[in-house]
């Protein structure tokens, strides 16, 4: 990753409470859905094919953005945005970790209580 | 993304001896894996040693809710609290809940445990910290124990 990409979303960690807020609502959901394809989209295509106005997306997207889910860049005159999972990943991974012990503790239970 | 974790089992055994696994003290312990100094009462809360090999060192500390027998039982908890000099009595905790049903042939355990957007991020550090290294020593002692009592 280049140094000029690197931005606050990079290097801050978000509390799981803004990361699992953000991720609660329909439009975000869908937002994060069409960045998966991991390019760099404008507001224009972001709002286009949906039925909220340009202001309500950008909203939006400044929610993921703060949730360091998404990053923009200014390209000229308008704001890119691209997907950035690592949040989203850092959760998941957690919680197949806790997950995974109860898995391991109720194994136990059963060979407990079945014998 | 969900924020809480749930595990459905089927136990082949009648639900008053799960009540019993679940609830007394000691028996919790056995399959836990934890040494409690005290049997859980609502409102109270539970400390004891860990007896999982590799981390003794640690302490199990929750605070018990509900206690309804033979139905639900539940208690508040830090997940990860790995750093035995830190206090996590502020932070805010996870909640564990065990629901038993009857099932045919024996007990439906229903395990949930919520809360884990309230987390500090720190906690998944931890957590990560302490599985690094550690985790396929606890996959040998799991086989261990499964094999000696089949």
């Amino acid at each position: 990753m280049s140094p000029r990409s690197r931005n606050r979303a990079t290097t801050r960690r978000h509390p799981p409470a803004v990361v699992f807020a953000a991720l609660g609502d329909e439009t975000r959901l869908s937002l994060v859905v069409r960045l998966s394809d991991r390019q760099p989209h404008s507001i224009s295509q972001l709002t286009h094919g949906s039925r909220l106005t340009r202001q309500a997306i950008t909203k939006h997207l400044r929610v993921l953005e703060d949730a360091g889910i998404v990053q923009s860049n200014r390209e000229g005159r308008e704001s890119l945005f691209e997907l950035h999972p690592e949040p989203i990943d850092e959760i998941r991974q957690y919680l197949d970790l806790v997950s995974e012990q109860w898995n391991q503790a109720l194994a136990r239970l059963k060979s407990f209580v079945e014998d | 993304m969900s924020n809480q974790i749930e595990k459905k089992i089927e136990l082949k055994a009648p639900i008053s001896r799960v009540w019993r696994a679940v609830t007394d003290y000691r028996e919790f312990g056995e399959w836990f894996r934890v040494k409690l100094e005290a049997p859980f009462l609502p409102g109270k809360p539970v400390h004891g040693n860990i007896t999982y090999p590799g981390y003794e060192h640690l302490r199990f500390e929750a605070v018990v809710q509900a206690l309804v027998p033979e139905h639900l039982f539940s208690f508040t908890w830090h997940p990860y609290a790995i750093d035995p000099s830190k206090d996590y009595s502020h932070e805010p905790s996870t909640l564990v809940e065990f629901r038993l049903e009857p099932a045919s042939g024996g007990t439906l355990l229903t395990v949930t445990e919520s809360g884990f957007d309230k987390l500090p991020s720190e906690r998944r550090l931890e957590a990560f910290r302490m599985n690094d290294g550690g985790w396929t020593e606890q996959m040998k002692n799991i086989e261990s124990h499964v094999t000696q009592k089949p």
